[in-house]
């Protein structure tokens, strides 16, 4: 399709303004091609305010059945690539059929917009939030316009939120006991934590926290599940001796991380594990994978 | 793995100090350019090159002061918030982002003392995050120079926080805790360096270990260097943590250093007030741990400054120091039942010198540490340890130095008892060495109680000791001997009867030395007798009533008891000169029974034991000699003893020996004095003889050689007549001078012999004396040469 475009020149620019922005704050996403741009943030709920300008090529005329801007939100699977899940379609009528002459703004608005989803980039597959122009025509084919936008939302802190408290070991061998304070953890938060030696007949080299994330997609038998480390932390240097007890203390905002997502939409889930990893001499590794649960916290 | 080359090491080393530099290049530029990001990016980098496994501990230290020395420039350089931007609550955070644990934690102390000094977080807060955070490192060597970096850089803010009084006393404990834990988890990973690796490089890891020791004991450097560390502190706090973690750590390399570092880094004074404390850890400590050389430095320092002022010394005796650290030493030898003796008596040896610099005046302290050694030895009979053997003589030589007065060892009743445990040739040079002291300080041993002792003590010379082989140098026995003939002179009491009491013990201690000693120690012990005995002669007026006990008669029994006993060894010759003494001492005690008994006893010796003809010739001389002063005799019994005298000489083997003694005998005839002998016809008799005898011994030395001998003879007997001729002899006359003076020059003119010197003196004499003129030149005037 876009070779086509390119071939023959659209007949107008179309652009697309949020009304506030100026204001609004700003965030990178990354595109396909791997660039990085900056776009706008929304949450669940606001209204998604702007106009959409066209302006036909000098001394061109356009003919068009209708002007219309819609508000997709859209799952994308990576092994069916270019075929779309709208979960969220909204449309706003902007013009009846006519002709265009000379640069035309329509202001639009979707108020209190449902979004319950978060943009989220994912290994297999993406969800994204989009405003789309359509000037249809008779021949031609239709002009669209797309822009991007991305939606954050952001939870309140959990009411209960219980220490993740263990006693794990191998028979005669190893036995730990580890706490991390919280089971949910913003995404700026730190864990906090200890890990307990109470038996050790193995020469540990050393300890790694590894924070891993599970997407999970499809459902049934065609369930897929990609996990990828995003941290290795190194917790631990050495052989310790029984009784002995290590601090951990792990910031989570150099990482990547998205919230928990749990079945979004019946297409995908995005869980999160705190992996502790020992390795011994003979680097033969012993593990422990707890799930966390990750929320974002409105910034203060 | 375990045969890691010297070379392998290097190149190690080499590999780590590249990635240093090559790092810190970039860290410059970084930081040159204001780069936080690159700075922590790049020092991350660099500090990984200590991640390393492969380098020993002193390769290790100089990877490490390498990353040091960089991190000193980062510091300054976060530092400065004008440079980066970030205030210091952050940067704390940015650094903990680091992947890798270990050059996490060097920035995170990095970070940590620069924000200990921006005072924006409470001390005591940042200083328990970071050394709790380090529990990160259980590698020993990686651990320990981690938490040594720690301790490092966090030094000179501690020193600030521990002298703020400005706050208030917690601080200073904030601080305390602080090095305490850091010291504590050192201290855990040196220990366990120890349990890595196989046992048969058991040796080497060792070797490691101590070099590493510093770095635990930097902390206890720091504690004692922090003002704010009282008396209180210490006590309370301080010591308690510090012994309680020596303890436990079983380990007996720490706790040789540990022990000793406390003892050389806190100020005596803490140690004075802590001592029981301190002490106590002493018998908990590994059975390997060699507790002699940290015992015996403290024990030296306490005595050191005991002497430093007279205040302290009443701190002393308030904490009663002797009896702890007695108990102490008590105590560890009951724990460690392994110990060597020497280990044992080294600290006895300590406590010894303790007691006598600190209590110089407590002599039963000190016979007190004597008889706990003595305890300690019960088991064993004698020492074979040749190091345990020097250690116990330092023990016993202690005492005497220190009094210089070796009666005050004297009674030390546990003295003998830790001599008996030398064996046999120690104990002789140990014997000595009282021996000396007592010369050497000139100390004169006064009672028959302190002579006693003191002979026991000195046994091992006196008499031959049990099981003792005879292998002895002859020369080291005869210095031995002689050593005590000297030491029978220093006995000495004013008083006549403790003084016989004296000689009493002491010749029944000689008695028993047998017949190889006695030659040695008899003639002291005689004329010390004698002493006495002229002691009394001059006092002899207070000598009343029957019950005195010491009377010259008494003593002269003895006397001839030890001479006797002498006779038997058989000495003969020795014997007779002592008799002749006791003979002169009689005579000047007017016993003319007693000299005259001592007299026959001489004759008997003379006739029975002295054959020799040289000795005889030397005896005769002495009897002669002798027997012309005795003066108590009656005109029987001298004439018996001239007779005699006369008789042996005449009967002596060699002519010239013959003529010489029976000229000598003239003497015995004429003493000068008021109610000397004065038989003048005597004299002549017998020069007349010595004159014959010359005349034959002439004859008989004509007809076997030429010989000069008989002449000078001849001029002999001239000197004798010129003698008696002065003294006023009738008998000898001019006329028979002149007749020998002549018989004289005859024999020279037949002899053909060159002119004689003896001759030509005395003929210079007569000369003078003629031309003296006045009566003597008068008498000689009818003498013509």
């Amino acid at each position: 399709m876009n070779f086509l475009i390119g071939a023959f020149k659209p007949a107008c620019n179309i652009s697309i303004t949020f009304s506030d922005g100026k204001s609004r704050k700003q965030v990178p996403m990354k595109k396909e091609n791997g660039k990085t741009i900056m776009v706008s943030l929304f949450q669940s709920k606001e209204s998604i305010a702007g106009k959409v300008s066209i302006e036909p090529l000098q001394g061109k005329k356009i003919e068009h059945l209708g002007v219309k801007v819609e508000l997709l939100g859209q799952i994308e699977m990576y092994f069916d690539r270019g075929n779309f899940y709208d979960f969220t379609s909204l449309v706003r009528e902007l013009d009846v059929p006519g002709d265009i002459y000379e640069r035309k703004t329509y202001p639009f608005e979707f108020s209190t917009v449902e979004m319950p989803y978060e943009t989220y980039n994912g290994a297999n597959l993406r969800l994204r939030y989009v405003l789309k122009v359509t000037v249809s025509r008779n021949y031609g084919g239709s002009i669209v316009e797309y822009q991007d936008f991305m939606v954050r939302n952001y939870s309140p802190p959990p009411s209960i939120n219980n220490s993740i408290k263990m006693e794990v070991g191998i028979e005669d061998c190893l036995h730990i006991e580890f706490e991390y304070n919280k089971s949910k953890y913003h995404l700026k938060d730190v864990i906090i934590g200890k890990i307990y030696f109470l038996l050790v007949r193995i020469k540990i080299k050393n300890m790694d926290l590894e924070i891993r994330r599970r997407e999970s997609t499809g459902s049934g038998a065609n369930t897929h599940v990609e996990t990828e480390t995003l941290a290795k932390f190194e917790l631990m240097d050495g052989a310790p001796v029984r009784g002995e007890s290590i601090p951990i203390r792990l910031f989570l905002s150099p990482y990547e991380l998205t919230p928990t997502y749990r079945n979004i939409n019946n297409k995908f889930s995005v869980k999160y594990y705190l992996n502790l990893v020992l390795v011994d001499e003979e680097d033969r590794r012993y593990f422990k994978q707890q799930e966390i649960a990750i929320y974002r916290q409105q910034d203060s | 793995m375990l045969l890691i080359g010297a070379e392998d090491e290097e190149k190690w080393l080499a590999e780590g100090i590249a990635g240093i530099q090559h790092n810190a290049f970039y860290l410059h530029r970084a930081l040159d350019s204001n780069n936080l990001r690159d700075a922590l990016k790049y020092s991350a980098q660099m500090l990984s090159e200590l991640r390393t496994s492969k380098l020993s501990p002193q390769k290790y230290y100089e990877l490490y002061m390498r990353a040091f020395d960089e991190l000193r420039i980062l510091e300054m350089f976060f530092k400065d918030e004008s440079k980066h931007g970030v205030s210091v609550v952050d940067l704390y955070e940015l650094v903990q982002h680091a992947g890798n644990i270990l050059p996490r934690l060097y920035l995170l102390c990095t970070v940590g003392s620069v924000y200990i000094k921006s005072k924006e977080a409470p001390a005591k807060e940042l200083l328990q995050d970071l050394v709790e955070m380090c529990h990160g490192v259980q590698h020993p060597i990686r651990g320990l120079f981690l938490r040594s970096y720690l301790a490092q850089i966090s030094r000179d803010k501690l020193l600030d926080i521990g002298s703020d009084y400005e706050g208030d006393a917690e601080t200073v404990m904030d601080a305390v805790e602080f090095i305490l834990e850091n010291f504590t988890e050192m201290n855990k990973l040196w220990v366990r360096m120890q349990l890595e690796g196989p046992g048969r490089v058991r040796e080497k890891r060792e070797k490691e270990r101590s070099a590493l020791q510093e770095l635990v004991g930097k902390n206890l450097h720091v504690l004692s260097q922090i003002e704010g560390v009282d008396l209180e502190i210490y006590k309370e706090t301080v010591l308690p943590r510090v012994l309680e973690q020596v303890v436990n750590c079983k380990d007996d390399l720490s706790q040789y250093y540990l022990m000793d570092c406390i003892i050389q880094v806190f100020p005596d004074e803490y140690h004075l007030q802590t001592l029981e404390m301190l002490l106590a850890a002493f018998p908990q400590v590994q059975p390997t741990v060699d507790i002699k050389t940290v015992l015996s430095p403290l024990m030296d320092r306490l005595s050191k400054y005991a002497a430093s002022s007279a205040d302290v010394l009443t701190e002393f005796l308030q904490v009663e120091a002797f009896t702890k650290l007695s108990n102490a030493i008590e105590k560890v030898i009951e724990m460690q039942v392994d110990m060597p003796a020497v280990g044992a008596i080294t600290l006895y040896v300590s406590l010894l010198t303790f007691t006598l610099r600190v209590h110089p005046d407590r002599l039963d302290y000190v016979d007190q540490v004597l008889g706990a050694c003595v305890k300690k030895l019960s088991s064993i009979p004698k020492l074979e340890d040749r190091w345990a053997t020097k250690q116990l003589v330092a023990l016993l030589s202690a005492p005497l130095e220190k009094y210089n007065d070796t009666v005050t060892a004297l009674t030390l009743s546990n003295y003998p008892r830790v001599m008996d445990h030398l064996d046999n040739g120690t104990n002789k040079v140990m014997a000595m060495v009282i021996i000396e002291s007592i010369m050497k300080n000139n100390t004169c041993i006064s009672t028959a109680d302190k002579v006693e002792v003191l002979f026991e003590l000195i046994k091992g010379l006196i008499k031959d000791l049990d099981g003792a082989t005879d292998e002895l140098d002859e020369e080291d026995f005869k210095d031995e001997q002689n050593s005590v003939a000297k030491l029978i002179h220093m006995l000495y009491n004013n008083e006549p009867e403790e003084m016989l009491k004296i000689i009493c013990i002491v010749w029944k201690h000689t008695m028993a030395g047998g017949p190889k000693r006695l030659p040695f120690t008899v003639p002291s012990l005689v004329f010390s007798a004698l002493r006495l005995v002229r002691q009394m002669q001059g006092q002899e007026g207070d000598i009343v009533g029957e019950e005195v006990p010491a009377t010259p008669k008494k003593i002269f029994q003895l006397l001839s008891q030890m001479i006797e006993a002498l006779s038997a060894v058989p000495s003969p010759e020795l014997a007779l000169r002592l008799y002749l003494q006791c003979a002169k001492a009689a005579n000047g005690c007017d016993l003319e029974y007693v000299a005259y008994e001592f007299f026959t006893q001489v004759f008997v010796l003379y006739e029975e034991e002295i054959a020799n003809s040289k000795a005889q010739v030397t005896a005769i001389h002495l009897i002669i000699g002798a027997l012309q002063r005795m003066n108590v005799f009656n005109v029987e019994n001298r004439d018996t003893l001239t007779h005699k005298t006369t008789g042996y000489s005449a009967r002596l083997l060699k002519k010239p020996d013959q003529c010489r003694a029976v000229y000598a005998c003239s003497h015995l005839f004429w003493v000068d004095g008021q109610d000397g002998i004065r038989d003048g016809e005597r004299v002549l008799l017998c020069l007349k003889r010595a004159l014959r005898i010359a005349n034959a011994a002439q004859q008989m030395a004509s007809i076997a050689r030429d010989s000069s001998g008989p002449l000078t003879l001849f001029v002999e007997i001239l000197n004798k007549y010129l003698y008696y001729f002065e003294k006023g002899n009738k008998q000898i006359t001019a006329a028979a001078i002149q007749h020998l003076i002549e018989l004289i020059n005859t024999e020279m003119q037949s002899d053909s012999a060159t002119s004689d010197a003896f001759l030509a003196s005395t003929l210079r004499y007569i000369q003078f004396q003629k031309q003296r003129g006045g009566v003597m030149g008068a008498k000689f005037e009818s003498i013509k040469l």
